[in-house]
């Protein structure tokens, strides 16, 4: 590729291959982030791949396979432009249709539009579609209009533009100026004002500044900031050029989760070609400013996505976080002033360049402006990524764009921020999702995951998961995170095992609350927001649990029993053969079947194995002791069949 | 053990030098790549050559989840337990793989052949609950039986070795 030494020749590169893809040109696109390729849309691909050549419609048609559209639910996917028309839930064979149809007849191949599987209302254009026709996709549409490898996917849709005006016609005031007005706020989860960060490092004097991008997705449930960089990494790279030339920065750092194999391939292509077109290196496009990007790829640690421990990361060290300030815009990288701004932030920066700071204002709420995706998952009909504007109701996102609860079960609860947020109840559905009114409900925005739970959700389990997984976390640095956090999860396990007592609750709270004030960092100091906000929300969960000694959702395995129901039972035998320690006893056809609650260990397998659902759970460990009439007492020893 | 990859991977890392402490962590990651573990010789090694104390290296190793001081099984499980998952029920498919492997989480199968670990998370909640084996992943949505995806694997191995 020949080095792009002046604006005018990107410009030129630009028109070039905008000529050569006229608009109207028909163009199939197959969805294929992480989940996408775990589904099968590379096979669908291939498909399509040979349909097309099967019919001779090289020429006439485009091929694309791209980074995720969103729609997890709908993967496979593909997507037909000029006309938007969406097909999903793909397979191999069914291609070969979809190209006759759509290409060859210009018609919509019905069979494969998406279908609401409640009003039975089929949808054929991607627009017209409830998950899609709330949404403000100011990013997410790139990654279904861009070939991650392709550069010039990216240029054609005004990629590097961004980086041409702040080199041809912004001084750096300008370009923190723009961003300040623009009301962008961190994407990570903090919050904090990019402009004001972006000003900080600028004012720092030194002779060497970093700019970093936090791309240690930690949260689980979370996965904008993998389908950002594995669908549009070059997004990302210009926002860091940019902000580099803002801060006045020469070295960025990329810190990747390594659990991530396509971002990572993705971006490792992305830097190669932006150094080969000369995007990265010494004098960008023929100015004095000189920048590259390394990759840094994490190792496994969910306290790594703090600043400070991400840059001892970095710098190859264990990455436990210190005390701010001072703050790494003052002494960050190698003790040099750094910029640590997270993938959505950095792809947030290209695009208000080029639309300007006011389009970007106009979108979302008083103090949280642009849109944010979210990643809404968990007991939701329609899983998948969502950008929407800042500012659109609980309510909208769940019912809405994730079309409600799957199953004809009740809502309980959104957990939001990951590990650091919180979960908010049915009664604060309309709060707007904003950074403050979460905050106010006792959450966090987080990076941006939201974990949809059901009726059949017990809210102190959700606690005891999360504290199970800080507890795991912990650096270890300062005591109040490391010793509390197992306290805390000694006191909710005994609750779940149906040993709590009394004054277990505020034991908790005073624990949580003395967590929340006098750990180091980030981590430590919301460690405590699943407790506190399961606490204020579901403390009758925590109660049932103490006092009665029952799980009002029939999930903690030491205060529920498994039983038949005689009524239901067909005699199959298949429950008996499952359960692995013998607990069950009966004769096929027999209508005998019973479970001995003193052997069973509540796995849970003759209930998934029932094909009648005729095992519940009910509440209460041991049931008053009757063997049913009928029930063989013989039940076998109570050995593991293991295998 | 032959430290000539080792070597290689070292002078690779550093052939730019200068760095006040050296890029230990890529590093290892390298080595782990290669070896799908960190050896005791190839730290020691390391260390050695990096004039690194090896007590930091077992520090990152210890503090940093993916780097693994024993071998891994001839094919990983990957449970994942991220927040969905969660809600989806994977701590039952947890017990589940435990009693079919008769292995705890963390641990290899005598014969070596399976290894079995909780991740957090893979991110691909549209398809909790997760576990992916080796590279590939798979829905466990339903009733699919774990068990039964084992036993297959265990087949098509043997059916390749035969």
């Amino acid at each position: 590729m020949e080095k792009l030494t002046s604006l005018e020749k990107l410009q030129e590169r630009r028109n070039a291959v905008m000529a050569e893809r006229p608009e109207e040109k028909p163009r199939i696109i197959v969805s294929a982030g992480t989940c996408g390729q775990a589904r099968g849309s590379l096979e669908v691909y291939e498909a399509f791949r040979e349909a097309i050549v099967e019919r001779k419609l090289e020429e006439t048609v485009d091929l694309k396979v791209t980074g995720c559209h969103g729609y997890c639910e709908a993967e496979p996917n593909a997507l037909v432009l000029p006309q938007g028309v969406f097909y999903a839930n793909l397979k191999p064979k069914n291609v070969a249709d979809i190209v006759e149809e759509t290409i060859v007849n210009n018609k919509v191949a019905e069979k494969y539009v998406v279908t609401d599987k409640v009003t039975k209302e089929s949808f054929s254009y991607a627009s017209e579609l409830p998950f899609y026709r709330r949404q403000q996709r100011n990013l997410l549409t790139l990654n279904t209009l861009i070939e991650p490898t392709e550069i010039d996917d990216y240029l054609a849709l005004d990629g590097y533009a961004a980086l041409a005006k702040v080199l041809g016609s912004m001084s750096q005031q300008d370009v923190i100026e723009e961003i300040k007005r623009s009301g962008l706020r961190g994407r990570g989860g903090g919050g904090f004002p990019t402009g004001r960060k972006w000003e900080f490092c600028f004012k720092e004097q030194s002779d060497r500044k970093y700019v970093v991008c936090n791309a240690d997705e930690g949260d689980p449930g979370a996965y904008m900031d993998r389908s950002l960089l594995e669908g549009n990494p070059h997004i990302v790279i210009e926002g860091m050029l940019i902000g580099a030339y803002a801060v006045g920065a020469q070295e960025g750092y990329i810190y990747v989760r390594d659990e991530y194999p396509i971002a990572v391939r993705h971006l490792r292509i992305a830097l190669e070609q932006a150094r080969e077109l000369g995007l990265l290196g010494d004098s960008i496009l023929g100015s004095d400013f000189s920048f590259d990007v390394h990759m840094s790829r994490g190792a496994g640690a969910f306290v790594c996505g703090e600043e400070t421990a991400l840059l001892h990361s970095i710098e190859s060290k264990r990455g436990m976080p210190r005390q701010r300030p001072p703050f790494p815009a003052q002494k960050g990288l190698w003790d040099k002033p750094t910029n640590i701004n997270n993938v959505e932030t950095w792809a947030n920066v290209p695009l208000i360049v080029n639309k300007g700071a006011d389009w970007f204002a106009a979108q979302g709420t008083e103090k949280s402006k642009g849109s944010k995706i979210f990643a809404l998952v968990g007991k939701i009909r329609n899983t998948g990524l969502v950008e929407v504007p800042m500012g659109i109701t609980l309510r909208e996102l769940v019912y809405e764009v994730g079309g409600g609860i799957p199953d004809d079960k009740q809502f309980k609860a959104v957990q939001t921020g990951g590990p650091s947020g919180g979960c908010i109840p049915e009664h604060l559905l309309d709060l707007p999702v904003d950074f403050d009114a979460l905050n106010e409900a006792g959450s966090i925005m987080g990076s941006g995951g939201m974990v949809v739970m059901d009726e059949a959700t017990c809210m102190v389990d959700v606690a005891k998961y999360f504290l199970e997984f800080l507890e795991g976390e912990s650096c270890g640095k300062c005591t109040p995170c490391r010793m509390g956090t197992p306290l805390m999860l000694q006191i909710v396990e005994r609750i779940c095992d149906g040993h709590g007592s009394p004054g277990d609750l505020d034991a908790l709270e005073n624990l949580a609350k003395t967590i929340k004030n006098c750990s180091l960092c980030g981590l430590g100091q919301t460690s405590s927001n699943p407790v506190l906000s399961t606490l204020r929300y579901f403390r009758d969960e925590y109660e049932a649990h103490v006092h009665d000694k029952v799980c009002p959702a029939c999930l903690c395995p030491s205060l529920i029993r498994y039983e038949i129901d005689q009524e239901t039972c067909i005699s199959c035998d298949r429950c008996r053969k499952a359960c692995p320690v013998s607990a069950i006893t009966g004769e096929l056809k027999q209508h005998n079947y019973y479970i001995h609650n003193h052997l069973c260990i509540r796995c849970g397998a003759c209930e998934e194995q029932c094909p009648v659902s005729a095992i519940s759970r009910l509440p209460g460990h041991e049931p008053p002791v009757q063997e049913k009439a009928g029930a063989a007492v013989t039940a076998a020893g109570g050995e593991r069949k293991d295998g | 053990m032959d430290l000539t990859r080792v070597d290689e991977i070292i002078d690779e890392h550093t052939k730019n030098g200068e760095r006040s402490y050296p890029p230990v962590i890529p590093i290892m990651q390298d080595i782990q790549a290669e070896y799908r573990w960190l050896p005791e010789p190839a730290l020691v090694h390391t260390a050695k050559r990096l004039h690194v104390p090896l007590v930091d290296l077992y520090g990152i190793a210890t503090f940093y989840q993916s780097f693994r001081l024993t071998p891994p099984g001839e094919h990983q499980i990957n449970l994942c337990m991220g927040t969905a998952c969660h809600v989806a029920g994977a701590p039952l498919i947890l017990g589940k793989l435990e009693r079919k492997l008769g292995i705890k989480a963390g641990e290899v199968t005598e014969d070596g052949k399976f290894g079995l670990d909780e991740v957090r998370c893979v991110g691909c909640c549209a398809l909790a609950p997760v576990m992916v084996i080796d590279t590939d992943y798979h829905s466990l949505q339903g009733k699919t039986d774990v068990g039964k995806i084992i036993d297959e694997k265990r087949k098509s191995d043997e059916k390749v070795s035969s």
